[in-house]
C-alpha cells in the first residue's frame, strides 16, 4: 500500500516538475511548482518525517511559491500573458539533466546504503528540535546572519534610489 | 554552560559588521571614511583575536562542529589580509557611490566571517552554512553598482551560477550522507578511510555489517562536491563565470573575490578531500583515480588560464583568467595530499594573497583616475608614477613566479611537492604554463616601460590606498627572500591531517 502512494506521489512529482519547465505561461509554471512541492511534503509525510513535511509546506508552497506568485501578479508585463521561457538550448539542456538523471539512478540503484539503526519515532520534531538547540546550535545561529545579511543584499539591490 | 571561548574571533568580527552597519544611521552621509577605517580595525583586532583564542586543541561543540586549528587560523589570516586590502583600496569606489556606503563594508565583513566559519568548519551543515554567509554577501557586492550594466550584469551571472553550484555541492553533500550516515567529516573520513585501506576500490552491492558498503553513490557523491566547490575556486571546466564576473565587479570586490573566496574553497576542499585522498594514493590502494582525475583538472585549468590570458586586452579579464590559470597550480599542492602539500598550498595562497591584492588595488587606482581599464592604457606608466609601475612590475613578476619574489617561492613548494607525491608530469607541464604565464604577465611590464604615450596621469594613492600598496610590496619582497616563518606556520598547519 505504501509503495503505491510512494509511485503515485513519484509520478505527480515528476509530471509537475516537467510542467513546471515545458508550460508557456509562466503563471501556471508556478500553480505546477506549488503542486510539485505540495506532493514533496507529501512524501515526506510517507517517510515519518513529519517535521520536514511541515517545514516544506510552510516554507516552500507557504512562502516561496506564493512570492513568486506575487512576483509574477505584480509584474504588470507577466500576468497573463505567454513569454519566452525557453531558449535555443533546450535540447542539450534536457539531455544533460536526462544523464545527470540516470546517472544518480544508476549510482544509487547500485550502491547499498547502510539503513540507520535510528528508530522512528511520535518525536521525530522533539528530536530535530533537541539538535538544533544544542550539537547544531552553531549552524542554526549563522543561518541567522545568513538572513540579516540577505535582507541587508535584497534591500540594497532592489530599493530604487531617490535623487 | 556552552563555552563561546573559541567563536570569539568570528563574534567579534559579527558584531563589528553591525556596528558599522548603524554608523551608517549615525555618522554623516557625506563620508566614507568613519565605517571604513572601523571595518579595517575590525578586521586587525579579529587577526589578533584568532591567535589569543586559537590553537590546535581549541574546538567547539560536543563533537568538535567547529575546531579554531592551526589550519583554520593559517587561512584566516589570509582571508583576514584579503579582506583588510580589499577594504583599504576601496575608499576609492565607496567613495563614488552615492547610497549604502556603511552596508558596503558590513556586507563585506558578513562574507569575511563566512569565510572563517567556512574554513574552521569539521561538519558538513556548518560547512555549507558557512559557504553560503561567504556568497550571498558577494553577490550583492559585486552587483554593488547598480546603474552600472556590467556590474549588474555580473551580479546576476555570479548569483545564477553560485546558486546553481550550491545546488550541485548540496546534492553531493546530501548522497555523502546518506551513504556514511554522518555528516562529521572526521567520521567520514574515516569510515572511506578504512573501507578503501582494507577492501580496495570496488563497488560493493551486499555491503558489509560496520563498514559503509563501497558503491557508485560515494564517487557521484565526491564527484558533485568537487564540482561545486570548483566552481567557487574557478577551475576548469567550472570557470565560465569568473571572466565576466571579475570584470563587471567593483575592483576592490574583484580582488576580495579572487584571494579571500579562493583561500576559503581551499580550504574547504582540503578539509574534505585530503585525508580520503590520502587513503586513494597510499601503497595498499590499487587505484588511485581521484588523484589522477584532480591532476587532470589542475592541468586543464593551467593551460586553459595561462592560453586565454594571453589573448585579453582588459586588464580585469587578464588578470581573472591569470587567477583561474593560479588555482590550478593551487590544486597541484591538493593533490599531493601530503604534509608539505598542504604546506606549500596555504604559502602558495599566502604570497598570492599580496601580489594579486596589489596588483587589482593599481588596477583599480588607475581606473579610479583615468577610466580606462586596458593593458595598453598602462603605456608610459614609468614615466609618470614610476613608483606604481614598479610595484606592478613586482606584483606581475611574482604571480609569474620570478625569483626573488613570493610567488618563486610558492610556486618552487608547490613543485617540490608534487614531485614528492610522484605527479612529474604536472609539474612538468606547470613550469611550461610558468613559462606561457611569463609572456602575459610581462607584457605588462613591456607596456610600462617600453611603449611611450602622450600619458600625463600622475597616480597619487590616497593614504588607504598606498597603504594597500606599501603592504603588499612588502610581503611580495619580504616572503620572497625570508619564506621560512611563514613556511614553518604553514607546515604547521598541516598537523590537523592524518598525514
Amino acid at each position: 500500500m505504501e509503495a503505491y502512494v510512494f509511485y503515485l506521489f513519484a509520478f505527480i512529482i515528476i509530471a509537475s516538475g516537467i510542467a513546471v519547465v515545458t508550460m508557456r505561461n509562466i503563471f501556471h509554471c508556478a500553480l505546477m511548482l506549488i503542486f510539485c512541492l505540495f506532493t514533496v511534503a507529501g512524501l515526506y509525510v510517507l517517510l515519518s518525517a513529519e517535521f520536514l513535511a511541515v517545514v516544506q509546506v510552510l516554507l516552500y508552497v507557504g512562502a516561496v511559491a506564493i512570492l513568486m506568485i506575487f512576483a509574477i501578479m505584480l509584474t504588470s508585463r507577466l500576468a497573463g500573458r505567454e513569454v519566452q521561457l525557453s531558449n535555443e538550448q533546450t535540447f542539450v539542456g534536457g539531455f544533460l539533466a536526462l544523464v545527470f538523471a540516470l546517472g544518480i539512478f544508476y549510482a544509487v540503484n547500485a550502491t547499498y546504503f547502510v539503513p540507520s539503526d535510528a528508530v522512528l519515532g511520535r518525536e521525530n520534531s522533539l528530536a530535530i528540535g533537541k539538535l538544533l538547540m544544542t550539537e547544531f546550535v552553531l549552524p542554526f545561529e549563522v543561518i541567522s546572519v545568513l538572513l540579516l545579511a540577505a535582507l541587508i543584499g535584497a534591500i540594497i539591490i532592489a530599493r530604487r534610489e531617490g535623487n | 554552560m556552552i563555552n563561546i571561548t573559541p567563536l570569539i574571533p568570528e563574534l567579534f568580527l559579527l558584531v563589528m559588521a553591525i556596528v558599522v552597519l548603524m554608523l551608517d544611521l549615525f555618522s554623516s552621509r557625506r563620508t566614507v571614511v568613519v565605517p571604513a577605517y572601523v571595518s579595517m580595525a575590525a578586521v586587525i583586532i579579529t587577526g589578533f583575536l584568532v591567535f589569543k583564542f586559537g590553537g590546535d586543541a581549541v574546538r567547539w561543540g560536543s563533537n568538535a562542529i567547529f575546531v579554531a586549528d592551526s589550519f583554520s587560523q593559517f587561512f584566516k589570516v589570509i582571508i583576514l589580509g584579503a579582506a583588510f586590502l580589499a577594504i583599504g583600496s576601496s575608499f576609492g569606489t565607496a567613495d563614488r557611490m552615492t547610497h549604502h556606503r556603511g552596508e558596503f563594508f558590513a556586507l563585506l565583513l558578513f562574507s569575511t566571517v563566512g569565510m572563517m566559519f567556512l574554513v574552521s568548519a569539521k561538519e558538513l551543515i556548518l560547512l555549507y552554512v558557512g559557504l553560503e554567509l561567504t556568497t550571498i554577501p558577494l553577490f550583492v557586492l559585486v552587483a554593488y553598482q547598480k546603474t552600472n550594466r556590467a556590474s549588474s550584469e555580473a551580479g546576476l551571472k555570479y548569483l545564477i551560477i553560485g546558486a546553481a553550484s550550491s545546488a550541485i555541492l548540496l546534492y553531493g553533500l546530501s548522497l555523502l550522507y546518506g551513504y556514511t550516515g554522518t555528516t562529521y567529516l572526521n567520521e567520514i573520513a574515516q569510515k572511506t578511510a578504512v573501507y578503501f585501506l582494507s577492501h580496495g576500490f570496488i563497488p560493493n552491492a551486499e555491503g558489509t555489517t560496520d563498514l559503509v558498503g563501497m558503491g557508485p553513490a560515494f564517487s557521484v557523491a565526491l564527484m558533485m562536491i568537487i564540482a561545486g566547490l570548483t566552481f567557487k575556486l574557478a577551475i576548469v571546466p567550472f570557470h565560465m563565470w569568473a571572466p565576466d564576473v571579475y570584470e563587471g565587479a567593483p575592483t576592490p570586490i574583484t580582488a576580495f573575490l579572487s584571494v579571500g573566496s579562493k583561500a576559503a574553497g581551499l580550504a574547504a576542499i582540503i578539509r574534505i578531500f585530503d585525508g580520503m585522498l590520502y587513503a586513494f594514493s597510499h601503497d595498499t590502494m590499487p587505484n588511485d583515480s581521484w588523484g589522477t582525475m584532480m591532476a587532470v583538472l589542475a592541468a586543464v585549468t593551467m593551460v586553459a588560464g595561462n592560453i586565454i590570458a594571453i589573448r585579453q586586452t582588459n586588464i580585469k579579464r587578464m588578470l581573472a583568467y591569470s587567477s583561474i590559470a593560479q588555482a590550478g597550480y593551487i590544486l597541484i599542492g591538493v593533490i599531493a595530499a601530503s604534509k608539505l602539500g598542504v604546506a606549500s598550498c596555504g604559502f602558495y595562497m599566502f604570497a598570492y594573497m599580496f601580489a594579486n591584492m596589489g596588483a587589482f588595488a593599481i588596477v583599480g587606482l588607475y581606473a579610479e583616475k583615468t577610466g580606462k581599464k586596458n593593458i595598453s592604457d598602462f603605456a608610459g606608466l614609468s614615466k609618470t608614477s614610476p613608483i606604481i609601475a614598479a610595484l606592478m612590475t613586482m606584483f606581475m613578476l611574482s604571480l609569474a613566479g620570478i625569483p626573488p619574489l613570493a610567488g618563486f617561492m610558492a610556486k618552487y613548494y608547490i613543485f617540490a611537492a608534487a614531485i614528492e607525491a610522484g605527479y612529474t608530469w604536472l609539474v612538468i607541464l606547470a613550469l611550461l604554463m610558468s613559462v606561457v604565464s611569463l609572456y602575459y604577465y610581462a607584457n605588462v611590464v613591456r607596456i610600462m616601460y617600453m611603449v611611450d604615450s602622450d600619458n600625463k596621469h600622475h597616480i597619487i594613492p590616497s593614504f588607504p590606498a598606498g597603504l594597500v600598496l606599501a603592504l603588499t610590496g612588502i610581503g611580495v619582497l619580504l616572503f620572497g627572500i625570508l619564506p621560512q616563518s611563514i613556511l614553518d606556520m604553514a607546515y604547521k598547519t598541516a598537523s590537523s591531517f592524518i598525514f
